[in-house]
This record gives structure tokens, C-alpha cells and sequence, in this order.
């Protein structure tokens, strides 16, 4: 229903003269169904989430936002252990960008400006990581990390996060510092900038937006990840993993309120980093 | 500029590669140890047990299916999302930003998600409701509905990530096939599929390569889309992974399944490799 109402619509648009170009107004409906087919899912279980208790029992459902309010979003909000477990959600993501920048950046600066025996072994142990479902690598790690203090921690779970980030945070940024012209850089030492110097008052400004980007990307990766935080967690989980445990005993507008929670902040983010999202993918899939 | 100062650029590397060490490759070792040791000493205890397990061949059937299914259908949407933005100018922007709202989208958000549409009194059955299909509530997702639930799985995968197969095609690929090319097979007069399969394919093969491979790999990890949906009901292999460790607290078994979903993953890397073989410079 919503599709066709789309699609019409969009043709409409697109073809403001009366002469109808079929292949033009097949392109546009094309477009608008696939628009359709990510958006409307995304509407729906935002009604879902809104529409509370009863809203689950409505029969037949007419799709429309009736009935809706935040009220049921905010008593999801107050069980037990959904704000501490967003917040450790965030705890995790942050430790994963921080680490990820820091570990993947110089990485990243190493694999763009200089040539060195071993160059091609480290992007390949770099790129080996893509071959792997990493986030199993989480099992063993366990009986480390109780060892180490480190099981039900955030700071676990951030750093085998990290491991999911870091090879695409070296990856992309040797792409960005590719983009700065090596010249400016040149022409800083010559004016006689150490070569810290140079690279924080020359480069990293340049460089910036797209690390900005990269830390995003982290972010998301490491907000989404369910099997590694669920595994390495009990007491302490990030939201994913809680969602996962409860969600067997919870009522369905929770699920639908939980997988709201889990959608929104990546959404926004990515929206907030769009322009860059083509550039960054372009860089990491070369 | 490295004559002077060789060591720089490992300085510089050497933090990630102690990290990558630590978390990627000693618990990569660990992992395969584990499987195949038993109380210290080398053993296939381990495999056999999981072999024997009543759930195995079904979640090795289930994996395989999914990702044969799902995989196809993510390059076939990805490449027509691909031609189809190519051929437009005024709102590219936009419409490629809400094809890759997924990718920062969960699976387990993706698996909630298509279960408000799917459950019993979702907006599914009430489609089909009103337009006659079915007089009552219909399940999609118990486990007597093998083949619904099958396919509710596969939609969800499908609709999750498909936006990174968009990414990776697009960018890498489909922008930079040259006007030229085009214009001049269609000089010669070719039609739109003989252009689309003797020159953007061919062209976007190394793209094509590490979007199948990215996908492929993500694919055998399917799991918390599964449990979102069907619970138990679907076993597939990481969600028994997680189960022998979570419940059953067997953390060897766990191991097992996890060495046969990297042996799998890696036979498809390698399989991809092989059947592509792109210029190893323009490799990912």
C-alpha cells in the first residue's frame, strides 16, 4: 500500500510534463519501492515501539500512527537495567573509538606515507582479519579475561570491539592521509616544523573530517555487535546483550521498544557522517 | 624520507600489531587448541561431540542454505540500487543515504524489526488479512513453519545487508566505469544487458570479489537475527556456538563450532580468490 503510494508520487515528480517517459517513470518507482523496502520496516517497528501493550493486540493493523505515544518508549526506558545497559552500550563504543583511533591512525599514516620491508606482511595481517568471523574469536577469550579481571567488563568488551575496528580504522585512514598532499607536509619541514609539529598543525587538521568519520564507524560497529558482548558479559552487558538474553521472557512492545533503542543513535550517526560515508568506503574496500 | 629514520614507520604500526597479536591471533590459536585438545592433549573428542550433536547437521544445513540464498539476492539488489543511482543527478545524495540506513543497523535490531511485521498479529497478516488471503491469524515463525520461518530470516538478512554490498559495489565499482565504454558499445549496438555483462561486470569484479567475500563471511555469522525471530527454533551455527558456551557452559564444543565456521569462511574467501582472480593490486 505504502509502496504504490510512494512510487506514484515520486513518478509524479519526475515527470512534471504531461509527456510520460515510461522508462524514466519505471527508474523512479524502482527507486521509490527499494526507498520503501528500507523505510517502511523501520516505520513499522517504531510503531511497534510507540504503540505499547495494546498496540500489539490490535487487529487487523492498519499501519497508520494511531494511538501512539512516547509513554510506553519512557516505561521501557525504567526497567531494570535497559538505562545501564544503554549506557554501557556507550562505555564500550567509546572505549573501541578511542582505542581504535589511537592504535589505527598512526597505522593508518605509517601505510600512506612511508615504504618499509614488512609493509605488505602488515596489511595482510590487516586484511587477514576480514577472512575471520572475529566476533567468535570472543570464546576463548573468556577464560582469559576472567583471569585478567577483564570478563564482565566494558573494558573487555571494548577491546574485542577494537579488534573488529582496528583493521578498518588503519585501512581507511591510510586512505585519508593518502589525500593529503605530501608537499604541504614537506613544505612544513622545510619551514622548519619538527615532524610532530607538522603533522598535528599540517595534516590532522586536514585529515580531521575523515578520522571524525572513521570514529563514527567504530562506533556503530561496536554498538551493534551482539555475540562477543553477550559472551564476554553477565552482570555488566551492553544493550545488545541484554536485549538478547531478555528477550525470550520480554513482551513484544518491549522487543519492538529495544530494537527502536538499538536503531535510532546508529541511524543518526550515519546520517551525520553521509557525506563522508562514500569517500571513507571507497578508501576501505580498495 | 625513510633513509634517515627507518624505524618510524614500525613505531608506528607496532601498537596495532601487539594489539592485533594479543586479540586477533592468540585467541585464533586458542580457539583452534581448544577445539581440538581435550584436558591438555591433542583430540577430536571435541568435534565428535559436536558432530553427534542432535542440532548439528541442521544448523550446518541452515547456515549454508541462508547464506546461498541470501547472498545472491543482497549482489542482484545491490547492483540494480548501483545502476539505477548512476542514472539519476538531483537527489543521488538522499537516496543513497536511506539505501545504507542498514548498515548501521544491527542484526538483532533487523531480527526485532521484521518481527513486529511478522508476529501473529503484525502488519504481515493484516495485510493479508485485508486483502483476503487468510481468514485468521497466521504463525510465520513457530517451528511447525519451517519454510515460513526460513524465509522470514532470509528477508531480514537480506534487508540488513544488503546496504554494505551497496557500499562496497558502488564506490569501489560502478562509478568508476568510465561514459566512454559505454557510449561505445552502445554505438555498436549493444543492448543494456550485453553492456551490463560485457563491460560494468567485468569491471567491477575486484568490488564484486570483496563484496562477496565481506558478505559471505558476515553471512556463516548470521545469528542474532535468527534468535530474534525464531528463538531455537532455526539452529544455526554460532547461535550453537553460543549455546554450548552460555548454557550448556562447554566452552570446547563452543571452540569446535567455532574453528568449523572459520574453516568455512576462510574456504570461501579462498574459493572467491580463485574464481575471481582479480589483479592482485586492486585485491582489498
Amino acid at each position: 500500500m505504502n509502496m504504490q503510494a510512494i512510487s506514484s508520487e515520486a513518478a509524479a515528480t519526475a515527470n512534471p510534463a504531461s509527456f510520460v517517459s515510461s522508462r524514466r517513470w519505471l527508474l523512479w518507482s524502482g527507486i521509490a519501492a527499494l526507498c520503501a523496502w528500507v523505510l517502511v520496516p523501520i516505520y513499522l517497528v517504531a510503531l511497534g515501539a510507540l504503540g505499547g501493550r495494546q498496540g500489539v493486540y490490535i487487529w487487523p493493523k492498519t499501519g497508520l500512527p494511531t494511538g501512539i505515544s512516547l509513554e510506553p518508549f519512557i516505561l521501557f526506558l525504567q526497567t531494570e537495567g535497559v538505562v545501564r545497559s544503554f549506557l554501557n552500550s556507550l562505555g564500550a563504543a567509546g572505549i573501541t573509538v578511542a582505542l581504535s583511533i589511537l592504535l589505527g591512525v598512526p597505522a593508518g599514516y605509517a601505510l600512506a606515507r612511508y615504504n618499509f620491508p614488512g609493509k605488505d606482511s602488515y596489511r595482510l595481517l590487516v586484511l587477514l582479519t576480514r577472512a575471520f568471523p572475529l566476533a567468535i574469536l570472543a570464546l576463548p577469550l573468556t577464560v582469559s579475561f576472567i583471569r585478567l579481571g577483564l570478563y564482565d567488563t566494558i573494558v573487555g568488551v571494548g577491546l574485542i570491539h577494537t579488534v573488529l575496528a582496528l583493521p578498518f580504522a588503519a585501512l581507511v585512514t591510510q586512505g585519508i592521509f593518502l589525500g593529503v598532499p605530501k608537499e604541504l607536509e614537506e613544505a612544513a619541514w622545510v619551514f622548519g616544523c619538527t615532524r610532530i609539529q607538522a603533522f598535528f598543525k599540517v595534516v590532522a587538521p586536514l585529515a580531521l573530517p575523515g578520522i571524525v568519520a572513521t570514529a563514527v564507524f567504530a562506533f556503530v560497529i561496536s554498538w551493534n555487535e551482539v555475540f562477543a558482548a553477550s559472551v564476554l558479559t553477565v552482570r555488566n552487558r551492553t544493550l545488545t546483550a541484554y536485549l538478547l538474553t531478555v528477550l525470550s521472557e520480554s513482551p513484544m512492545h518491549y522487543r519492538f521498544a529495544g530494537g527502536l533503542m538499538l536503531i535510532l543513535p546508529s541511524v543518526v550517526f550515519i546520517f551525520a557522517v553521509r557525506r563522508y560515508l562514500f569517500a571513507i568506503w571507497g578508501i576501505s574496500s580498495k | 624520507m625513510t633513509q634517515n629514520r627507518p624505524w618510524i614507520p614500525y613505531l608506528l604500526i607496532l601498537p596495532s600489531v601487539v594489539f592485533l597479536g594479543l586479540l586477533f591471533i592468540m585467541p585464533l590459536v586458542q580457539t583452534i587448541w581448544l577445539a581440538v585438545s581435550d584436558d591438555g592433549a591433542p583430540s577430536l573428542a571435541n568435534m565428535q561431540r559436536m558432530v553427534s550433536d542432535i542440532n548439528f547437521m541442521q544448523s550446518v544445513r541452515n547456515t549454508f542454505l541462508l547464506t546461498i540464498v541470501v547472498v545472491p539476492v543482497q549482489i542482484a539488489i545491490a547492483l540494480a540500487m548501483g545502476t539505477m543511482v548512476a542514472k539519476i543527478g538531483r537527489g543521488r545524495e538522499t537516496i543513497l543515504w536511506i539505501w545504507t540506513i542498514p548498515l548501521g543497523i544491527s542484526d538483532l535490531a533487523a531480527g526485532l524489526v521484521w518481527l513486529s511485521i511478522l508476529q501473529n498479529t503484525g502488519y504481515f497478516n493484516s495485510l493479508l488479512f485485508s486483502l483476503g488471503v487468510i481468514s485468521r491469524q497466521a504463525s510465520w515463525l513457530s517451528y511447525q513453519t519451517p519454510v515460513a520461518l526460513f524465509i522470514a530470516i532470509a528477508v531480514a538478512e537480506i534487508w540488513r545487508g544488503t546496504a554494505i554490498v551497496v557500499m562496497v559495489i558502488i564506490v569501489a565499482g560502478l562509478n568508476q566505469v568510465p561514459k566512454e565504454f559505454k557510449e561505445a558499445a552502445e554505438i555498436f549496438g549493444a543492448g543494456p544487458w550485453t553492456r551490463f555483462r560485457k563491460i560494468t561486470l567485468p569491471l567491477i569484479r575486484p568490488a564484486l570479489q570483496s563484496a562477496l567475500i565481506l558478505r559471505t563471511v558476515l553471512a556463516f555469522e548470521v545469528f542474532a537475527v535468527v534468535y530474534a525471530l525464531g528463538g531455537r527454533n532455526f539452529p544455526v551455527l554460532v547461535g550453537e556456538a553460543y549455546n554450548w558456551q552460555n548454557q550448556n557452559q562447554n566452552y570446547s564444543v563452543a571452540a569446535a563450532y567455532a574453528v568449523l565456521i572459520m574453516v568455512i569462511s576462510l574456504a570461501a574467501t579462498l574459493v572467491y580468490l580463485k574464481a575471481f582472480k582479480v589483479d592482485p593490486e586492486r585485491l582489498p
